[in-house]
């Protein structure tokens, strides 16, 4: 085990520049800069890991969460990727602030701008309103997820899952399954996945697959045992509970017969198969119990894991950015 | 069971198979329900001593008829027909397979009501009766049923029944949510705001008789949206029940472009026209309304050509109470079972049609649209048979028809076309005295 010191001094070789002000979309990140990336998110890994699990690389730097749609696990994230780097971190819940109040998104944009934020995490429910608030702030933004477009550090913490499961990414087979049609998580991960190798295939009813899906690049199945047949991993797609009441799926229990994942259907998938999720998961739903909890197959938890140490190694990057370190 | 049977012998027939394009001397082996020969030509070579053989006195033999629209009561208005009583009507007919429809109470629109019809039919073991599942919950229009479900427990398509979805979203969900499952959806084509609240199609006739009604264009107008909306969405679309000669043509463009639709027209729209109706006949009264002669002589070419390749009954028993009110009172539809079989042929004998290509249109067309292994004359299909004697004068008799209403159309009418046996699987399910 690297001590403390050894491991510092191991990030700030590793720390880079991100290629653009802000990090809106996976499309930002070129196939080097994406693998350094998840060099440096490794680095992290083992920080968290460590008792004393602070840093100083942001000190003096301000982060902002700004969630207009309702978050646990990624606001937290982010929160914590902030503190441990040691910067000063506050969150901004909309119900209680201005938002209520009738200001429009720009207004409260500016507002915090003016308060000279360092970085702007902001997740909202319409497609591109991180683009929008990037081009009015002077701070750097994450996109923590806008409306059905992208949420590029999920992506990111995924592949750093799996780089870490399987020692690559390259030449995995992984078919993401579920509502493809209204899920950023699986429009970025279809971006990054494949910028870093990987051979991707979309797996769900056609009422939850956009059109003009064929043209991603990805291999799309209208039946999962086919879809996951002899992948590698198999990325289950939460579905919105009121899109299965007739809308999109006639009811939850034919989602579970037809699209959940169980151990029967898993058992089509590689003998060394694995599971992901983004959460919160609906169990016997989309996917089953006893396939979301078994040690040997779940990597869910170790999702929530990366996720930290991947947005530690974007806040970075971008704040080596933004300052010109290195 | 029926398959402890001897093996039945059918020989000295005019085997009508339009599978095979046969229209000849033949006859045909049955086998533990199943056909077990086809013998062409007038000799059958030697029969082991245990076959019983029924002489079919060059009657024709042929699949039996498959119905792909059937309404009953049940559940819901036994009063009117039960599968039962359906079932006995359908083997009087000469129809070995039917399709019945969701739009009951409650509708068949779960996997549990699917099995339920399932169930009743194999105690009743008279003919085959596949269900339909509803394309949306409760037949209202607005959401999705189980589709999946639905077909792993035996419902052959998907429709709305009588009424067309309105909601062109629901709809296109509906035909993009069954591509997975390789479903057939079929809707009726009718612009509910221009149809609702009418009896007649709009014209001279309608007008004199000051009938509220519809212009034809109506049904093209809904077909054109279904038309678009199966093209995008590269679905399977069933036409319930074409019946203008414009809607026609609206179909033929889709289909040259590569559209996966087919029509379905019924006998009541190739036998009556809307002068039948005469004065406020209820019997006459059908939804979609009878069309003008026009209409009707377009039709019996696009059955003749194969364009509209699907004749169905679209049998509706109705009681007294629902015919016997003023025209624009009384409930739309007509009981066809028993009548299907000579009502076609009398396009045979008026010379529209040729015999095998009508009988097509009942039997081998509807299998193949469903994937029946039924409707054909080969060995080892199911022994779906009938023997009818076509030429036979009969006169339709309301009060003597099987079917618990007695709402035909034909009442009176003077057709050609006895049916004298029908075997389901090999057993008789119907015969002439």
């Amino acid at each position: 085990m690297t001590s403390a010191a050894d491991l510092e001094s191991l990030i700030r070789e590793r720390v880079f520049p991100f290629p653009t002000p802000h990090f809106l979309s996976v499309s930002t990140l070129n196939r080097p800069d994406a693998e350094r990336l998840l060099e440096l998110a490794d680095a992290f890994v083992a920080v968290n890991r460590q008792d004393e699990k602070k840093l100083s690389l942001l000190r003096g730097r301000t982060l902002v969460n700004l969630f207009f749609e309702n978050s646990t696990r990624t606001q937290m994230s982010f929160e914590l990727a902030g503190k441990r780097l040691g910067a000063d971190t506050m969150n901004m819940a909309p119900r209680s602030s201005s938002i209520s109040k009738g200001e429009t998104l720009i207004d409260t944009a500016m507002t915090i701008n003016a308060m000279k934020p360092d970085l702007l995490v902001v997740r909202h429910g319409a497609s591109g309103a991180a683009e929008l608030l990037a081009r009015k702030v002077s701070c750097s933004v994450i996109n923590a997820g806008d409306g059905w477009h992208e949420h590029p550090t999920q992506a990111l913490l995924d592949a750093l899952t799996l780089k870490r499961a399987f020692g690559r990414v390259e030449g995995l087979k992984v078919a993401i399954c579920g509502d493809v049609m209204h899920s950023r998580v699986a429009r970025s991960n279809v971006g990054l996945l494949q910028t870093l190798g990987a051979e991707v295939r979309l797996v769900g009813p056609p009422t939850l697959m956009p059109s003009g899906v064929d043209r991603w690049g990805a291999a799309v199945f209208h039946d999962m045992r086919k879809g996951i047949d002899d992948v590698d991993v198999v990325m289950m797609l939460r579905l919105q509970l009121e899109r299965m009441d007739g809308d999109f799926v006639p009811s939850t229990r034919e989602y579970f017969r037809f699209y959940g994942l169980d151990a029967e259907k898993l058992s089509c998938a590689r003998p060394t198969v694995r599971v992901m999720h983004p959460g919160p998961m609906n169990r016997g739903v989309e996917i089953d119990s006893g396939v979301a909890d078994d040690p040997a197959v779940s990597l869910i938890q170790d999702q929530v894991e990366m996720g930290v140490a991947a947005r530690m190694a974007v806040l970075v990057a971008l704040d080596a950015r933004a300052n010109g370190a290195n | 069971m029926a398959h402890s049977q001897r093996p039945l012998a059918l020989l000295g027939a005019r085997l009508v198979d339009p599978a095979s394009f046969c229209d000849g001397p033949g006859g045909v082996l049955v086998c533990d329900g199943v056909i077990a020969d086809v013998f062409r030509g007038s000799d059958p070579g030697p029969l082991s001593a245990d076959v019983e053989v029924y002489d079919c006195l060059g009657h024709m033999l042929s699949p039996g008829l498959i119905d792909l629209r059937v309404k009953t009561g049940e559940p819901g208005a036994e009063p009117k027909e039960t599968l039962k009583s359906a079932s006995r009507a359908a083997a009087a007919g000469g129809v070995t397979s039917i399709v019945v429809q969701p739009d009951t109470d409650p509708s068949v629109d779960d996997p549990a009501m699917v099995d339920f019809i399932l169930r009743r039919a194999r105690d009743i073991e008279l003919v085959n009766v596949y269900p339909a599942g509803a394309s949306t919950r409760g037949c209202k229009g607005e959401r999705l049923t189980e589709i999946g479900l639905m077909r792993e427990a035996g419902a052959v398509y998907f429709t709305n029944g009588d009424q067309p979805i309105v909601n062109s979203r629901v709809f296109r969900r509906i035909l993009t949510y069954a591509k997975a499952f390789g479903a057939l959806v079929a809707h009726r084509p009718a612009d509910p705001w221009l149809s609702d609240g009418t009896c007649a199609t709009e014209g001279e006739f309608a007008a004199r008789a000051g009938l509220p009604s519809a212009p034809a264009v109506s049904e093209r107008i809904m077909l054109e949206r279904d038309l678009a909306i199966t093209e995008l969405t590269g679905g399977r679309l069933l036409v319930d029940q074409i019946t203008t000669a414009d809607a026609l043509q609206s179909l033929a463009r889709a289909q040259a472009k590569g559209v996966s639709a087919l029509a379905t027209v019924s006998i009541n729209h190739l036998s009556f026209n809307e002068i039948d109706t005469g004065d406020y006949r209820t019997f006459y009264r059908m939804d979609p309304p009878l069309r003008t002669e026009e209409d009707r002589q377009a039709l019996i070419e696009a059955v003749a050509d194969g364009r509209a390749p699907i004749i169905v009954s679209a049998h509706a028993p109705l009681p007294a109470e629902d015919k016997r009110l003023p025209f624009s009172e009384s409930l739309p539809g007509a009981v066809g079972l028993e009548t299907l079989l000579p009502a076609a042929l009398s396009l045979h004998h008026e010379g529209r049609a040729k015999l095998i290509d009508l009988m097509r249109a009942m039997t081998l067309a509807p299998a193949e649209l469903l994937g029946l292994p039924s409707g054909r004359l080969k060995k080892g299909a199911p022994a779906d048979l009938i023997v009818c004697d076509i030429d036979a004068p009969v006169i339709i008799d309301a009060d003597r028809l099987v079917s618990k209403s007695k709402n035909s159309p034909f009442d009176g009418r003077r057709l050609q076309g006895l049916v004298l046996r029908t075997l389901v699987d090999g057993r008789i399910v119907h015969q002439t005295p």
